[in-house]
């Protein structure tokens, strides 16, 4: 064990862990990271190109090496960050990126061959022969480039999203963020604050500096308390703002039960779109490190990480042996003294200025620097070089501290380009970052605790006075005020390999050579070496990456430039971007009125965009779907049906100029029909194509009832609304979506009046009174109001009613009731279909989007003596000129199937694109006629009647000899459905 | 994105659905013939800078509006009824 004293864990309370196997202890407080080092392990993972071993070398979000597989089985994340993972007990770890142990990585042989493996390695090596890359290649570098092992079970844990409205949003709740929220809070604006730890503070916790005197813990928690205690302010911690998108809306992330065992009833995460109108950023600083040569040994950590441990979480670095501190500025002498007031040994400060003064009782090399290290598995001793001298030192640990870099991120989130400031070697948020987000603190290079506390409580009030919102400036404590100023000193120069991004294992000799391959500017450095492009967005190694690059170019830093950063800030997972969207919830359920009425006759359904239709109904020793449709489709032709067909759309349209409106609708004269009466209509896009057919039924002078295809309901609405507002304002017309107002049941069959004659309330039936085509409002069962068209989509005599849509139920349930005697039979989706197919009448298969009217053999319902939307453009040459017709299609040989998509040609002819005649668009078996039959669009289609042509399916492998037939298998004099 | 609508203020985006270019108010007369509904139908402006254009705001209350955006910076500086940008065009022609 290797923990100090003090800290802020719960030492009554003890956590079981595990981690590659081996039963660890740590406490409430610690992070998996936190409690692998107070257990002395320092080797927790391999880097990902060379397998190298690697130890944990931060202390927060910024982690690149310390990635591991947290949990097992359906739970198990590959890539944690286990400086992120809170310690629950039970929790289990696995290291990752290695074949065999860890201390003994097969794979560790990609280091010795790493001169083969420099930047650019896979653009210049995996080229040709070109057949290679998708056989051999990729999956090879998948396999041993690859980081944690996705689990293969689906999540099993729930996920949520919610909406957060605030007049200040403050992303991090250290020293300026506290502020900042103090004071928002007590002027009573409505503030939310989140901060990404478990714990607020945020580097208040890992230092040891007193604040008014006492801890700063004490002041933290009497903040959070008083934070808390304010209905207006909403706290949340384990919350990582990720992204600030348009308007001042801020995505983030809250991990509600990632530090518990099981989440249980309550959610894994939340997604929350806060939508504030002004933002504090007070995302604070990460520090960085100096690159020399073999400077990523496990034992090698930021050096404001080593003390964050020590103080925070009574870790010793290292495996209590002595510590090194290898630093360019003062920073690094803090963690010095902080490690020897907690009894570790620090074996020296090794500092790059030649001015350095020690601040405490520790050997001082100024003017030094750490030039190698030694340590197969973990530090043993590094090399320092100082005055021309060299000297090996033994220690555990060593402590890196190459000055700090402001968390710009969120504010370069709209293209707002950091600026490089030369008096703080820093870059700074620039303009043109997003509206009304205010960076403050630390991130905006205010980075002492004094300076952090007034710059939060000082932009939190000038923020909220752009608002119009009064805020005091709080009474804060006394605080330390040290220079976080380093030294430019970037890299120690050598030959060996020297780490710059540890996770993606980009060394200075792949910046020199990328930069010698011409790669000059950022942002071809960063994708030629993939440098900063790792799960940790190089949070540890871009900026010293591009101080190398700046001296390499003989430009300075300001001049290089920097990439800038996106969404999101830390890794989000999927399952939280879906929240509760997800499986059966991955879109609304739409049920017909008649749903649970058909689940009861044992239906099987099917999903039709949102809607679940019935698609056939089984009945006892039906084995097979066509058994029961085709006893459906028979029985229809002969006696009476019942098909649901609520789903299809319905617009109702009313108002003075409703026939004229829908006129300029429509491809066909609409405003002549007579009350009382429907007409099939046909709409049009404006390029022309056939857009949509359905119904329109004149209930009065000034109302009309439209109806679409169920797939077209949504945007045949939205379209004649665009007309409506937008192409004819100055028509009296209003519309209103019924779809779900009625249910709609279509009686088809001979039969269907004298069923229909059994319900109605002295309604008179007759061809006479109620000929085919028209509607009539009229009362049904003793007095409820209902709809009736009499319309054919099976060219059977046939007739739709509607009903408000909960007595649908009813209202097939009494169909049923009354019809047993003249066998009426329930029928689905796939009778509709196969009924529609032996008559003609062209869906969604032929209204694909790319035929014409005249292809559907409709171009004389394009009226020409008025206006409508798609009349102009369908008389173009380009569409006019299309030969092709809809025809049927019947096989020559009865037992061959017609299949859909099969494309059409002349017999004998090459079957290619030149001699292309056209194509099968839908087929089923007819059951009326016994054998199978297509519909299809044909080159001169009309002509052709008779003729024998090949219809081939090259995807399967077959040609099918067909018979052009006429369209309407079934009564083509309509006799059927007007008599 | 939030959407200043006229009758309801603040709303936001993924309440509408998205259209584009306003011309579209401009259909052309029937006479104009075939070669300026081309134009109406297939020719669109896409500045990068500030631009008019249709959203309709399906999951509310099915208003149609004439949003004016600058696409650089998604920056809304106001939007209108489709409706009355329409009847004021009216006027204007008339």
């Amino acid at each position: 064990m290797t923990r100090l004293s003090g800290g802020l864990i719960d030492r009554d309370r003890t956590i079981a862990f595990t981690f590659d196997g081996r039963a660890y202890r740590g406490h409430p407080g610690d992070t998996l990271a936190s409690a692998l080092l107070a257990n002395g392990v320092r080797l927790v993972g391999r880097s990902f190109k060379y397998h190298r071993p690697r130890g944990i070398f931060a202390a927060g979000s910024e982690e690149p090496n310390a990635l591991v597989e947290l949990r097992d089985g359906a739970r198990r994340e590959p890539n944690t960050r286990a400086t992120m993972a809170e310690l629950f007990d039970g929790l289990t770890a696995t290291s990752q990126n290695h074949v065999g142990p860890l201390n003994f990585d097969l794979l560790a042989v990609n280091d010795l061959l790493s001169p083969f493996f420099a930047a650019g390695f896979y653009y210049k090596t995996f080229m040709w022969p070109r057949a290679f890359w998708e056989k051999l290649y990729e999956p090879a570098i998948r396999r041993a480039a690859g980081l944690g092992r996705l689990a293969e079970a689906a999540d099993p844990d729930a996920y949520d999203k919610g909406f957060l409205h605030c007049d200040l949003l403050v992303i991090g709740a250290g020293a300026a963020g506290l502020a900042a929220a103090l004071t928002a809070g007590r002027a009573g604006a409505r503030v939310v604050l989140a901060d990404e730890d478990f714990r607020l503070g945020g580097r208040l916790l890992a230092e040891s500096d007193l604040l008014d005197d006492a801890p700063a813990v004490d002041w933290v928690a009497a903040a959070e308390a008083e934070l808390r205690a304010m209905p207006n302010v909403r706290v949340l911690a384990r919350t990582t703002v990720f992204g600030v998108f348009d308007h001042g809306v801020y995505g983030a992330v809250e991990r509600v039960a990632d530090h518990l065992p099981d989440p249980g009833q309550g959610v894994r995460q939340t997604l929350w779109r806060i939508t504030a109108r002004r933002a504090v950023l007070a995302a604070g600083a990460t520090e960085r490190h100096i690159p020399f040569a073999n400077n990523d040994r496990p034992g090698v950590m930021l050096a404001g990480a080593m003390r964050a441990y020590a103080n925070r979480w009574a870790a010793a670095p290292g495996t209590g042996g002595p510590v090194t501190v290898f630093t360019n500025g003062d920073d690094g002498h803090r963690t010095a003294l902080d490690l020897a007031a907690r009894g570790v040994p620090v074996a020296a400060v090794i500092d790059t200025r030649a001015d350095a003064v020690a601040q405490g009782d520790y050997r001082l090399i100024a003017g030094g620097m750490v030039s190698d290290s030694k340590g197969r598995l973990g530090l043993t001793s590094v090399e320092v070089t100082a005055n021309g001298r060299r000297e090996w030192i033994n220690c555990a640990a060593l402590g890196v501290s190459g000055g700090w870099n402001p968390n710009v991120h969120l504010a370069s989130h709209h293209r707002g380009r950091p600026v490089w400031d030369a008096g703080s070697n820093a870059f700074l948020p620039g303009a043109g970052g997003p509206v009304g987000l205010v960076p403050a603190g630390a991130c905006v290079g205010q980075g002492s605790t004094a300076q952090a506390l007034a710059d939060g409580a000082r932009k939190a009030a000038e923020t909220l006075a752009d608002l119009g919102i009064a805020a005091g400036q709080p009474d804060l404590p006394k605080a330390e005020d040290r220079s976080t100023a380093a030294a430019a000193f970037w890299h120690v120069p050598g030959r060996k390999r020297a780490w710059v991004d540890h996770q993606n294992d980009v060394t200075v000799k792949d910046i020199a050579l990328s930069h010698q391959e011409n790669m000059r500017s950022v942002e071809h450095l960063k994708r030629w070496t993939t440098l900063g492009m790792a799960t940790d967005q190089g949070k540890t190694s871009n900026v010293t990456a591009l101080a190398v690059m700046a001296e390499l170019t003989g430009k300075g830093i300001a001049e290089t430039g920097t990439t800038i950063y996106r969404p999101p800030y830390t890794g989000v997972s999927l399952g939280v971007l879906g929240g509760g969207d997800s499986g059966a919830h991955f879109r609304p359920r739409r049920l017909t009125p008649t749903h649970h009425w058909a689940a009861a006759q044992s239906a099987v359904f099917v999903e039709v965009g949102q809607w679940m239709r019935a698609q056939y109904f089984p009945q006892p020793g039906e084995t097979h779907w066509r058994q029961s449709v085709d006893r459906e489709a028979l029985a229809v032709r002969a006696g009476v049906g019942l098909c649901d067909v609520t789903t299809l759309g319905k617009i109702d349209v009313q108002g003075a100029d409703a026939g004229e409106f829908l006129n300029r609708i429509y491809a066909n004269m609409i405003a002549t029909l007579k009350v009382g009466m429907t007409r099939y209509g046909l709409m049009l896009r404006e390029d022309g194509t056939a857009y949509d057919d359905g119904t329109c039924a004149r209930l009065a002078e000034d109302h009309f009832i439209v109806t679409t295809t169920t797939a077209n309901a949504g945007p045949v609405f939205r379209n004649m609304e665009f007309a409506r507002q937008c192409l004819w304002p100055e028509l009296d017309v209003q519309l209103i979506s019924t779809t779900d107002a009625w249910a709609q049941i279509a009686v088809a069959g001979p039969k269907s009046r004298a069923l229909l004659d059994r319900i109605v309330d002295g309604f008179d039936l007759s061809n006479a009174a109620f000929p085919f085509m028209a509607c009539a409002s009229l009362t049904v069962c003793g007095g409820l109001r209902a709809r009736l068209f009499r319309i054919s989509f099976s060219g059977e005599l046939a007739y739709e009613i509607a009903v408000p849509a909960r007595y649908g139920h009813a209202l097939m349930a009494r169909l049923m009731e009354a019809g047993a005697d003249l066998g009426v039979t329930p029928y689905g989706t796939e009778t509709l279909a196969v009924l529609r197919i032996e008559k003609g009448h062209a869906a969604g298969a032929e209204l694909n989007g790319q035929t014409t009217a005249t292809m559907l053999g409709l171009g004389r319902m394009v009226s020409a003596r008025k206006d409508s939307i798609g009349a102009v453009m369908s008389r173009r040459a380009g569409l006019a000129e299309d030969r092709r017709r809809l025809v049927g299609l019947v096989p020559v040989d009865p037992a061959q199937k017609v299949v859909a998509g099969a494309h059409l040609f002349t017999e004998g002819a090459a079957q290619d694109t030149a001699n292309d005649h056209g194509w099968v668009t839908s087929a089923c078996f007819s059951p009326h006629l016994g054998h199978s039959i297509g519909l299809g669009f044909l080159e001169d289609g009309d002509q052709r009647l008779g003729e024998v042509i090949v219809a081939a399916n090259p995807v399967e492998g077959q040609s099918v000899r067909l018979r052009v037939a006429s369209a309407h298998f079934v009564d083509p004099e309509g006799g059927r459905q007007r008599d | 994105m939030l959407i200043p609508h006229p009758l309801l203020g603040l709303r936001d985006a993924q309440e509408f659905t998205y259209l584009g270019d306003a011309a579209l108010i401009d259909r052309p007369d029937p006479a104009a013939g075939e070669d300026a509904f081309c134009d109406y139908v297939f020719l669109r402006d896409n500045p990068a800078g500030v631009h008019r254009e249709l959203w309709y705001h399906e999951q509310g209350d099915r208003s149609w509006l004439v949003v004016t955006r600058n696409t650089l910076t998604h920056e809304i500086l106001g939007a209108e009824l489709a409706r009355d940008v329409a009847l004021a065009r009216r006027e204007g022609r008339a």
